[in-house]
């Protein structure tokens, strides 16, 4: 296959960034999409120019790390398949074709490097009650305390999110709430969450509104793109909670 | 914003409904406005819970103040998004966003434009397109009667109710009922059904005066 | 295949001595040896000093790496209020390659009450390492198992649950017993995102400062102690010096010496590397990890593999093409008579469920023979000549889908098959799957003792980093099971030995250990980028992964080993000569980050060779063809093998020093292998 990429380079935080077009020949379709980047910067490797930086590690879906945007779309999934950029392979895409290549692009993801972002902010909202605190020698036995399995397996959909930040890229509101409601559902649905269940939602969207992520419009491109499918229902259960701790006394 | 949203559709579905009265005769119409207003003899609605024409006031302030926090919540909100949203793409493309999703902000600005002017024909400067405040109907009437005065309406109320649907869903959605995907298809369907029922309802109303039905 | 030969160790090698010096034996001094099994931890826990949780303010730690081993002993040694400095290459801690892991978890908690027990998890994991690892170690391991489920549930980590809210449990591994634990295919990220959450919460209470982004380069030693690290942002390229009272090296697998492995594409084994070159002993560096279903190379340009669950190999039945020619043909085509499916055929009662090594090893040789299937791919001969292999055989579902139904197939298997599609592009309901083996797990790393320190005093390695406790070879759902137990309840209990003769003197920025330090880490960044040659980075690392997996991979010879060893010699001086690492330091240049891990990739896998060369027995994933029986089977030599190989650094262009650490086993009776 032979293809013309447009791919956002941009050399620092504070640069002015642009599309440059690169064409790349000797791709086979049975390379996935990063390997396809393999090829073209060992080609820009061997005529001595600068390598695209992105950011990948697993290639295998999980880690979360890998995510850009193709031809306009979060990870680049054709219609009806999730998938993240790693898992997306170039049969997808036409011999001759086109591909624009972005990084995510929000005020709370700024651009390190050409299509590698900093989404330390990730991480903040997690700190800020993401969590059960327990500490390591103090749980009891795992069978004290049985979890309805319809809760369990809700929470289970939730704990799936890779926090890639696709839902951000693809908001037009570059709001993280899906994002964050995944961790509130995840935790808000087992037993074991429940003591700091309000406190953590009123915390964890404080601190997704002072990481300067966008508000929710239940547009639903978030869900979209996610390549676990976490649901649209998930901030609903987030904004259920949310009212709920108005009516509690603990947390923020 | 979801709030003030819903008692907005409500508002929507309960003016509707009187419109159709309409249908009943002038005089049932006109009865209706005047007992709205506290002018009928016996004091109109939730008289004697409260004075005659209390309702009416105590009915449009809370209206006009969800109004104004509809749009002050709107405005503030793409005040924020603006103030977060990174560089544009140079290339998107949407996967979800329904139209109707779409047209929220700008749509929302004309929806309130055309809320002016509607206000205007039969509230402030009653009669200012035809008619008298005294009747009602007849400012109906003399609006209706005009091929473009309904061109208008008609346009404007596909407006409103692309905004009601998203609206709709979008309110429940952030006020929690969307929690499992039953009730995001429950919710979608009920979306659909208020703002088809609205716009029928609405635009029957105006096509039988154009055609000369009532 | 190799002529099945019965043999006892090959006879030591007239060029061995040229490879390694024999140095003093070694011994783990820190558990008690007077105690029976059951006791030796209770009793290792109670002789240990303790540091006054006043005194723990004034101690600082740093922990490199954030997955299950690193994340969970920051996190532990967080709350117990040690500062705690914590570094990983990635953007986050979320991402350590744990994550990646898909069976489930092992623990002795019974819940079955199918005979479960502490012993027999640990007679288990003994067995399964082919009796190559320390007792000791492997029955704390047991021990501890089924307080990291408890400890998992009170964090939240949504393991499968049945109707009544209670966990569930399946056999996993060819284990008789229900004991492991899982969360559908994804266990490793739901143990990561739990510890994750722990490591977090510290960081929010400020006990763990995290440094994402940072990669370690250098470790510092002060009078033989450890304390501190170098490490390079790498978003700016600013290399900086960390000290502390103590060092903990989490840093994984070094599978990635192969190029292709399951590994992620950042795996690297600098960290130990250096750690190793300051002191630190390497223990058996040669026993690799090799999984027999994973998807095949599809050309050239492959990053890396991906594994696909062993538990296809119960319906599905492994063929390749009698004859070479009809290799290239749909196989559909190919008539009953025309297969060969060779593992029913080799060992008609075992057939397509032979243990992992064997099959492994015989889809190599169907390959080697011609007859292997799919995609042709560019290799290397030994004479350094081009020639084009198919790699894969196929593993066909046609029969269990006549007599199950395609449903059935589809309950049992169909994540498997929609991820097999979603990679290949082809329908494994209609075309057969392709299959082929790769490098999966390093049970080889830091040699420590029970304490779990190195043989550098205040350096601690857990996980996978460490050698101790999956001995030659790694049972399913057990790599979890350790990274947890080192992290949560083995590490934070041993360390404070160490800690209550600290606080150590304050180290400046000008103290010659870490300017020396620091400026060796500086002066191989600029050696690097000052080759400026015409190779890639990325085409040493291919060709070095080439030599280890044709000659360090699923079956070693000692020719091939020493062959291995002059290849990677002469390419390591090509590297060190003609590499071209473009951009500069002070950038985020990700082909410099790689062209540091592969430039230690070449000493690690040098020491690998001569690990596989000095021991001449089969055991485990270690299989030395001059070491089989009769079946082809690997033989061990317990007379002369029985011990831990602890490698010493002998310093640039020297002989390494192999220690022996001799292995008593007082719990369990040693066996030969049996598949019989």
């Amino acid at each position: 296959m032979k293809l013309k990429l447009r791919i956002w380079r941009q050399a620092g935080p504070e640069a002015a960034g642009r599309m440059v077009e690169y064409d790349l020949d000797g791709v086979s379709e049975d390379m996935s999409f990063l390997e396809m980047l393999d090829l073209l910067n060992e080609n820009l490797t061997n005529r001595n120019e600068e390598p695209v930086a992105f950011d990948h590690d697993c290639r295998e879906g999980i880690c979360g790390m890998c995510g850009v945007v193709i031809n306009g779309v979060a990870h680049g999934a054709p219609e009806g398949v999730r998938t993240t950029t790693c898992q997306l392979h170039m049969r997808s895409f036409a011999d001759g074709a086109t591909i624009d290549i972005e990084p995510w692009r929000a005020g709370a993801f700024p651009v390190l490097k050409d299509l590698a972002v900093d989404r330390g902010a990730f991480d903040r909202i997690i700190q800020a009650g993401g969590f059960i605190s327990s500490n390591t020698g103090s749980a009891p036995d795992a069978h004290s305390t049985p979890a309805p399995k319809r809760e369990a397996d809700l929470a289970f959909d939730n704990a799936t999110c890779i926090g890639c930040g696709a839902c951000v890229a693809a908001c037009p509101n570059s709001s993280a709430m899906l994002f964050t409601a995944a961790k509130i559902t995840h935790l808000a649905m087992l037993p074991q969450g429940q003591p700091e269940r309000y406190a953590r939602v009123k915390s964890m969207v404080a601190a997704h509104d002072e990481e300067g992520f966008g508000n929710c419009t239940n547009i639903g491109e978030c869900a979209a793109v996610c390549p676990k499918g976490i649901p649209l229902e998930s901030i609903s259960q987030l904004n259920r909670d949310l009212i709920g701790s108005l009516f509690k006394a603990d947390g923020k | 914003m979801a709030v003030t949203g819903l008692i907005m559709i409500a508002f929507l579905l309960m003016h509707m409904y009187g419109n159709l009265k309409l249908f009943l005769g002038p005089e049932a119409f006109d009865h209706y406005a005047h007992w709205l207003k506290g002018a009928t003899e016996d004091g109109g609605i939730l008289y004697p819970v409260l004075p005659a024409g209390w309702f009416i006031w105590i009915f449009r302030f809370v209206l006009v103040l969800s109004v104004i926090l509809h749009i002050w919540s709107a405005a503030s909100l793409v005040l924020a998004t603006r103030a977060r949203q990174g560089d544009k793409y140079v290339t998107r493309k949407t996967k979800a966003q329904t139209y109707s999703a779409r047209t929220m902000r700008w749509g929302g600005v004309i929806i309130a434009v055309f809320l002016v002017f509607h206000l205007i024909q039969f509230t402030i400067i009653p009669g200012s397109f035809g008619g008298n405040a005294d009747e009602p109907h007849t400012m109906v009437v003399a609006g209706f009667e005009q091929w473009w005065m309904v061109a208008l309406y008609a346009v404007a109320m596909v407006l409103v109710v692309m905004h009601v649907r998203h609206g709709f869903w979008s309110a429940f959605t952030t006020l929690g009922g969307n929690t499992s995907s039953r009730a995001a298809s429950v919710l979608n369907g009920l979306a659909w059904i208020v703002a088809v029922v609205l716009y029928v309802g609405f635009m029957i109303m105006p096509l039988a005066v154009l055609f000369g039905v009532i | 295949m190799t002529a099945p030969t019965t043999t006892p160790a090959a006879a030591v090698p007239a060029t061995a001595n040229q490879y390694w010096i024999d140095g003093a034996d070694i011994a783990d001094t820190k558990a008690p040896a007077d105690v029976p099994i059951d006791k030796v931890w209770q009793s290792r826990q109670f002789q240990a000093k303790l540091v006054n949780p006043a005194n723990r303010r004034k101690l600082s730690i740093i922990v490199v790496g954030t997955g299950l081993a690193g994340g969970a002993a920051a996190a532990t040694l967080g709350e117990a209020g040690y500062n705690v400095l914590n570094f990983c290459y990635q953007d986050s801690p979320r991402r350590a390659h744990s994550i990646a892991a898909q069976g489930g978890i092992n623990a002795a908690k019974n819940y079955r009450n199918d005979n479960d027990s502490t012993y027999r998890l640990f007679y288990d994991t003994v067995k399964g390492g082919d009796y190559r690892a320390r007792e000791t170690n492997v029955y704390r391991l047991a021990e501890v198992s089924a307080n990291i489920i408890d400890q998992c549930v009170a964090q939240g980590v949504p393991f499968a649950r049945e109707y009544g809210g209670l966990l569930d449990t399946r056999s996993f591994g060819g284990v008789q017993v229900q004991r492991t634990f899982y969360a559908r295919g994804q266990t490793g990220q739901q143990l990561l995102i739990g510890v994750y959450q722990q490591l977090e919460r510290q960081i929010a209470a400020g006990t763990v400062k995290m440094y994402a982004r940072h990669e370690m380069v250098e470790l510092i030693v002060v009078d033989g102690r450890a304390r501190g690290i170098v490490t390079r942002n790498m978003v700016n390229g600013k290399v900086e010096t960390w000290t502390a009272d103590a060092v903990v090296l989490a840093t994984g697998g070094y599978g990635n010496v192969f190029f292709l492995s399951t590994n992620a594409m950042g795996c690297n084994v600098t960290a130990s590397w250096r750690a190793h070159r300051k002191g630190a002993y390497f223990g058996n560096p040669c026993y690799t990890q090799i999984h027999p279903t994973c998807i095949p190379v599809h050309g050239e340009t492959q990053s890396k593999l991906t594994l696909m669950s062993e538990s296809l190999r119960n319906d599905g039945r492994i063929w390749v093409p009698k004859k070479a020619e009809d290799c290239a043909k749909d196989p559909r085509q190919l008539a009953e008579e025309d297969r060969d499916y060779y593992l029913e055929r080799i060992y008609p009662s075992f057939g397509n469920l032979v243990p992992r090594d064997i099959a492994s090893r015989q889809a190599k040789n169907m390959c080697d023979e011609g007859r292997g299937v799919g995609p042709a791919v560019k290799e290397i001969d030994e004479n350094g000549n081009e020639r084009q292999v198919r790699r894969g055989v196929y593993l066909d579902f046609s029969d269990a889908i006549n007599r199950l139904g395609q449903k059935a197939v589809e309950a049992k298997y169909g994540n498997l098959f929609d991820m097999y599609q979603q990679i290949t592009g082809e329908n494994p309901y209609e075309v057969p799957m392709r299959i082929y083996p790769a490098v999966h797990y390093t049970m080889g790393g830091l040699w420590v003792d029970y304490d779990l320190q190195s043989s550098i005093t205040g350096l601690y390695v857990t996980g996978e980093a460490n050698f101790s406790d999956h001995g030659a070879n790694r049972l399913g759902a057990s790599a979890l099971m350790q990274g947890l137990a080192d992290g949560y309840f083995v590490l934070p209990n041993t360390i404070n030995d160490y800690l209550a003769g600290a606080p150590f003197d304050k180290l400046g920025e000008d103290h010659p250990a870490v300017v020396e330090a620091r400026e060796s880490a500086q002066a191989r960044i600029d050696k690097l980028l000052s080759i400026q040659g015409t190779r890639s980075v990325d085409s040493f690392h291919k060709e070095l992964g080439h030599i280890m997996w044709e000659y360090c991979g699923m079956e070693r010879t000692e020719e091939g080993l020493t062959k291995a060893i002059g290849l990677i010699r002469a390419l390591k001086e090509e590297y060190w000569s003609n590499v071209r690492v473009t951009g500069v330091n002070e950038d985020f240049n990700q082909a410099l980050e790689r062209a540091g891990r592969v430039a230690d990739f070449f000493e690690l896998g040098e020491l690998m060779c001569i690990d596989a060369l000095h021991r001449r027995e089969s055991c485990g994933g270690h299989f030395r063809a001059e070491s089989q029986t009769e079946e082809g089977e690997a033989m061990r030599h317990d007379d002369e093998f029985l011990y831990v190989g602890a490698w010493e650094w002998g310093g640039e262009g020297s002989k390494p020093v192999l220690h022996r650490e001799p292995l008593n086993y007082k719990a369990i009776e040693l066996k030969q292998r049996s598949y019989k």
